[in-house]
């Protein structure tokens, strides 16, 4: 297999992509947003349940359909909001972003942080065609933190 | 059904028996530059016709032929630049005729594509003969192009769309299809050729249907995946319009034609307004062009329908009944092919096919297979191919589609089977 197309399917992308976690809806969720990919087709739906004050991210879920990469990045983008602030989850909206659409001789002199497991996207900057499967789930996260208290909310589209 | 009695025109049947001189597809294959070259360092295996087909030298010489030899503006100038330009423009509007089949010339008018052609027929046509509680009928096969113009025109007119369903191979339930057309139908508008499926209509018993069950309505073919595959020809199939687009059939990009009979065109209302349309403006009146003229608002793609024309010579070189029997027996090859490989499910499997091979990956999201494939050198077309419903027919989000073309063999249809192993051993 060649080496340049394991750094897009990392075992750990294989792996949440076969095996999504939070892949479940959150009953009475603060904050519900669909997703859609309409060159692909891909979809899915973010949950997120806030704490009282509205800042936390105490559970996120996502429930949807697509790709080993959108799978993946919606499983572990999930797994890595709980605990996070909206602020923090914004900033690291950013960060995941600009990873993932760096040139490649541009992505050492960008002041991207190490976003930890989040990394393993990394891979996806010398594919261009992935860029929206890796993204979905990050622009339904903002979104829905953009959305206030409007619960019927529109689909975010990557296009 | 009455079908019976409908002889089936030629390049339509699934007959390809007669093979007037074999395509020699190594020939074919050194006509393509683009074949030759690489794709992540492994040779391109083109798999993607159906999209857009690869252009062959003398299609290339002869756009830049024009920019170099001939280039001005057509229908304008006296001098001889304009008329050379103007001379070789409207030869191909005959060579388009012979093609299809047309009776004229004049019923052939320039546009952009296929989807340009459709617009045009369901503004023009279509405003001037649909109202409240009409129908105008399609099926569930159908490309996008061929779906939103006539909701568009439905919705404006209070018409409804009608929906001829197909079966689970992929094919229109005919018996159905007759069922729903009546005297309230306006306009039915069928594919040719499935893009997504690959399947071929019979167009000449629908249209027989037409006339017998709903005398009022008049037959849109959508021609983009027929004429690079099929002999065309419109009376045989009795259609009214009949739309197609260049780039399909190794032209360029941007260029296509219409054909109306003429007595339509004449009666239908010009579309956009502009240069070249008009006999004669004064702010108080103008006067229209006739056909083909009056829907030819503005300077056409010159260079690009002159190379069409280029273009429709070398597919008349190569004669379109070698080439439905090379690609028929390219289809079958890759049909068992692809069935032998444990996990994949072909999408479309019409009796009557053509150039198509769509298909899923048990446990692998067509994506994720196309970016291997890719690797692989193997470039085919993974997701809705603009008819979600035909997805949704089949209840898969997205399909992997390898399109056949002149140049492809069997050796194209090995290296994507083992792109497919390759796909399956990452995702297994």
């Amino acid at each position: 297999m060649s080496s340049d197309l394991r750094d897009l399917y990392q075992d750990v992308i294989l792996d949440h992509g076969k095996k999504p976690r939070n892949a479940r809806v959150i009953e009475g969720a603060t904050l519900t947003q669909p997703a859609y990919n309409p060159l692909c087709g891909d979809k899915g739906t973010l949950y997120l349940s806030l704490d009282a004050a509205g800042d936390k991210i105490i559970d996120a879920a996502y429930v949807g359909q697509g790709c080993s990469i959108s799978t993946a990045s919606a499983s572990i983008m999930t797994d890595f909001l709980r605990g996070k602030t909206r602020e923090a989850a914004l900033v690291t909206f950013e960060h995941f972003r600009d990873m993932i659409t760096a040139a490649p001789d541009e992505a050492s002199h960008r002041a991207v942080p190490n976003l930890g497991k989040l990394s393993v996207f990394s891979g996806v900057a010398e594919f261009p065609a992935r860029v929206k499967c890796a993204t979905l789930a990050w622009h339904a996260l903002k979104a829905a933190l953009s959305q206030g208290s409007d619960t019927t909310a529109k689909p975010v589209s990557t296009e | 059904m009455k079908t019976a009695a409908v002889e089936r025109p030629p390049g339509t049947a699934a007959d390809t028996t007669t093979t007037a001189r074999p395509l020699n597809v190594g020939a074919v294959r050194a006509d393509f530059p683009i074949l030759s070259t690489q794709v992540h360092g492994k040779p391109l295996i083109y798999l993607d016709s159906a999209a857009s087909a690869q252009k062959p030298q003398v299609v290339i010489d002869a756009e830049r032929h024009i920019y170099e030899r001939l280039y001005a503006n057509v229908h304008r100038g006296v001098h001889d630049l304009s008329m050379r330009a103007s001379e070789a423009y409207e030869m191909v509007r005959g060579k388009v005729a012979r093609f299809i089949g047309a009776p004229s010339a004049k019923e052939i008018i320039f546009l952009r594509g296929t989807t340009e052609a459709i617009n045009l027929v369901a503004q023009t046509y279509g405003r001037a003969n649909v109202a409240e509680g009409d129908e105008v009928l399609i099926t569930t096969l159908e490309h996008h192009a061929n779906i939103v113009p006539w909701q568009m025109l439905c919705d404006e007119k209070r018409a409804s769309l009608v929906i001829a369903p197909i079966n689970d191979a992929g094919e229109v339930d005919m018996a159905a299809f007759e069922s729903l057309l009546s005297s309230r139908t306006r306009i039915v508008a069928v594919a040719h050729v499935s893009n997504a499926l690959g399947t071929i209509n019979d167009v000449a018993s629908m249209t027989a249907l037409t006339r017998e069950r709903a005398r009022n309505a008049v037959v849109v073919v959508d021609g983009a995946q027929g004429v690079p595959h099929l002999e065309v020809d419109v009376r045989a199939l009795g259609c009214d319009f009949y739309c197609f687009s260049a780039h399909k059939m190794y032209g360029p990009s941007g260029v296509g034609a219409l054909w109306g009979r003429k007595t339509l065109l004449d009666a239908m209302p010009p579309w956009q307004g502009g240069g070249d349309m008009i006999l004669s403006v004064t702010f108080e009146k103008t006067t229209y062009n006739e056909a083909p003229f009056k829907f030819e608002a503005g300077t056409p793609n010159i260079a690009g329908t002159i190379a069409f024309g280029a273009a429709i010579d070398y597919l008349t070189n190569l004669g379109l009944k070698a080439v439905r029997a090379a690609e028929h027996d390219l289809l079958a090859y890759g049909t068992a092919a692809l069935s032998a490989v444990p996990g994949v499910r072909l999408i479309g499997t019409a009796a009557n096919k053509t150039s198509a091979l769509s298909f899923v990956i048990e446990g692998v999201h067509p994506h994720d297979a196309g970016s291997i494939l890719d690797y692989e050198g193997v470039a085919v077309r993974t997701g809705h191919h603009c008819a979600q419903p035909v997805m949704d027919r089949f209840n898969v989000p997205a399909t992997i589609r390898a399109s056949l073309g002149v140049y492809n063999t069997r050796e194209d249809i090995d290296v994507l089977i083992r792109g497919i192993k390759k796909v399956q051993e990452m995702f297994a």
